[in-house]
């Protein structure tokens, strides 16, 4: 018998390790935070509140081309990917085991398993070649890169929502004689939703903050936020950039907090 | 009746494959295409300013880790491309273990929260994952830089008199990677450990175990699937690495991601730069089959 008061559970030291691993994850990013509103130009030594590197950030010609770029770039591919991959997940949870069926799960979750690098130098390659061929250098080509990327992470949700999904109630609609269009858009569909938002907000998430394929593939010009910044980690670091990051930051935890709300919803 | 079954199968098939085209021509379109345009590379000769030659040529691949001493003609073995693979399995090894030593006592700190906490908990470490890379490497940088917030605070205490040169070294890649990967080793943990049944812990203490031996007897062994499943998703992608090795270790401490984009850069030979990156997904594609292998095996034994 254990003696009373012997917590089973716990293990020496573990729990000093946890609170350490939680402060090295917080305090970089807090620091960094912190030092955006910093009224000197050091990223080290305190001097006063400022709003300053946020009002030099948004007058910055550059940093306004690279986010219009970064957010149209992120809307295409997050609409894109969460698109096709609706498409595909339907096509992969509601029917049978299919021939094919391995090679299309793994050309879905390439983007997942081969090293960003990788994608990227292959990406440089094929539109090198396009690019060559056509003339052609507009944000199509960035756009279609973010797509791709973007497709497991839109899917993986959605699929996850659809597999938990009740099939009696699109087999009493497909009984009562509707059409697998009317099934999809008056059954399946909204009770798809949430999983539809989670996946195009972590696709949107994935796109915004790439930054190995997009310095890839990118013509001269192209910068989106994160190419930016890291060019400009070459030169001297101004808490401007804390103030970019800052700003991302934000974006991405309400979105990361979205989707977990939404994903974790039952209709 | 079996007719008609038939023509309804073809037809669901038919539309199965009609929904998966979108994504299918985007993936082949700009991922797998690509990828196998990459392994034709690796088959040609360079171009004079970048690019290539269309005629077939091995030399890429010899390059990969040999090397032809123009003087001698004499083949040896490319020294600097050795040393950058040694380098990058190296720190991406250190990176997989130091993640493990903070990870897993987190997941099961975690894990043995009350129920309601732990999606709190959980949420912590997720938030980071989903912030920008490029940011959280950002950082780190600014703590360990020359003139950043851990050498002005030793300098301020009176602890030491000169900066001490941490970035651009092997030590600022690791602790780099493992910030950046940390939550990739916590959630496969948390996840086998969340449904970890602690009754079997508790009957090993009841057996007069210690702590220690129920960590390494009965824990350990329950979690194990969870425990490779880290390690790999915190060891591939860090053998990968272009950014964090390109920030923290500056231009002296490449590893192969950087050594690829060399040479689409200023090394301006794109199929060795093709080879390289078909050998460093064949190295991943390696450590991924161990781990199915191993977690297949796992499954098995445990039923």
């Amino acid at each position: 018998m254990a003696e009373r008061g012997f917590d089973i559970r716990r293990q020496t030291g573990f729990t000093t390790i946890a609170m350490a691993c939680f402060f090295m994850l917080y305090m970089p990013i807090i620091l960094l935070v912190v030092y955006s509103f910093n009224a000197g130009s050091s990223i080290a030594i305190w001097e006063g509140f400022s709003w300053r590197w946020y009002v030099s950030a948004w007058d910055n010609e550059q940093v306004q081309e690279a986010t219009v770029r970064s957010l149209i770039i992120a809307v295409c591919a997050a609409g894109i990917s969460t698109t096709v991959a609706v498409l595909a997940a339907l096509a992969t949870t509601r029917t049978r085991k299919f021939k094919g069926q391995s090679v299309v799960f793994a050309m879905i979750n390439q983007p997942l398993m081969v090293p960003e690098i990788v994608t990227a130098v292959a990406l440089l390659i094929f539109f090198a070649m396009i690019k060559v061929a056509t003339g052609y250098t507009g944000l199509l080509y960035l756009i279609m890169a973010h797509s791709a990327f973007c497709i497991p992470f839109a899917y993986l949700p959605i699929r996850a929502r659809l597999q938990g999904m009740d099939l009696s109630l699109e087999q009493a609609a497909a009984d009562l004689y509707a059409t697998p269009y009317q099934v999809f858009r008056r059954i399946t569909l909204p009770q798809l939703w949430p999983g539809i938002l989670a996946g195009a907000m972590l696709a949107f998430v994935i796109s915004l903050d790439d930054v190995v394929i997009t310095e890839f593939v990118k013509s001269a010009g192209q910068d989106t936020l994160p190419t930016y910044m890291l060019g400009q980690l070459r030169r001297v670091v101004t808490p401007e950039i804390n103030a970019i990051s800052t700003v991302l930051l934000a974006i991405s935890v309400t979105l990361v907090i979205a989707f977990t709300i939404l994903s974790k919803r039952k209709t | 009746m079996a007719g008609q079954a038939i023509s309804q199968d073809k037809a669901a098939a038919r539309r199965r494959w009609l929904l998966l085209v979108p994504a299918l021509t985007i993936l082949i379109f700009a991922a797998s295409g690509p990828l196998l345009i990459t392994l034709v590379y690796s088959f040609l000769a360079p171009g004079d300013f970048g690019g290539v030659e269309w005629e077939f040529s091995t030399d890429a691949w010899f390059n990969v880790i040999l090397q032809r001493d123009i003087f001698e003609d004499t083949l040896g073995w490319s020294d600097a491309h050795l040393s950058i693979f040694w380098r990058s399995v190296k720190l991406s090894l250190m990176t997989t273990l130091v993640c493990l030593i903070l990870g897993f006592p987190t997941a099961y700190f975690i894990a043995t929260r009350p129920k309601s906490q732990r999606e709190l908990w959980m949420l912590l470490i997720i938030i980071p994952f989903w912030t920008n890379l490029l940011i959280r490497t950002f950082a780190i940088l600014e703590l360990i830089r020359n003139e950043g917030t851990v050498n002005t605070v030793l300098i301020g205490l009176g602890v030491i008199d000169e900066p001490i040169q941490m970035l651009f070294t092997e030590f600022a890649i690791i602790i780099g990677m493992v910030y950046v990967y940390l939550p990739l080793m916590v959630l496969p943990i948390y996840a086998s450990m969340e449904r970890l049944n602690f009754s079997l812990v508790e009957a090993g203490y009841d057996l007069y175990a210690t702590r220690f031996q129920v960590l390494r007897r009965v824990i350990l062994p329950l979690v194990k699937p969870g425990v490779i499943a880290g390690s790999i998703l915190v060891f591939v992608p860090s053998l990968g690495a272009y950014v964090t090795p390109r920030v923290m270790g500056g231009g002296n401490q490449l590893m192969i991601g950087n050594l690829i984009e060399l040479q689409f850069g200023q090394g301006r030979n794109w199929p060795l730069g093709a080879a390289l990156s078909i050998t460093l997904l064949a190295i991943v594609m390696v450590a991924l089959i161990l781990y199915v292998r191993a977690v297949g095996d796992d499954e098995v034994r445990h039923g």
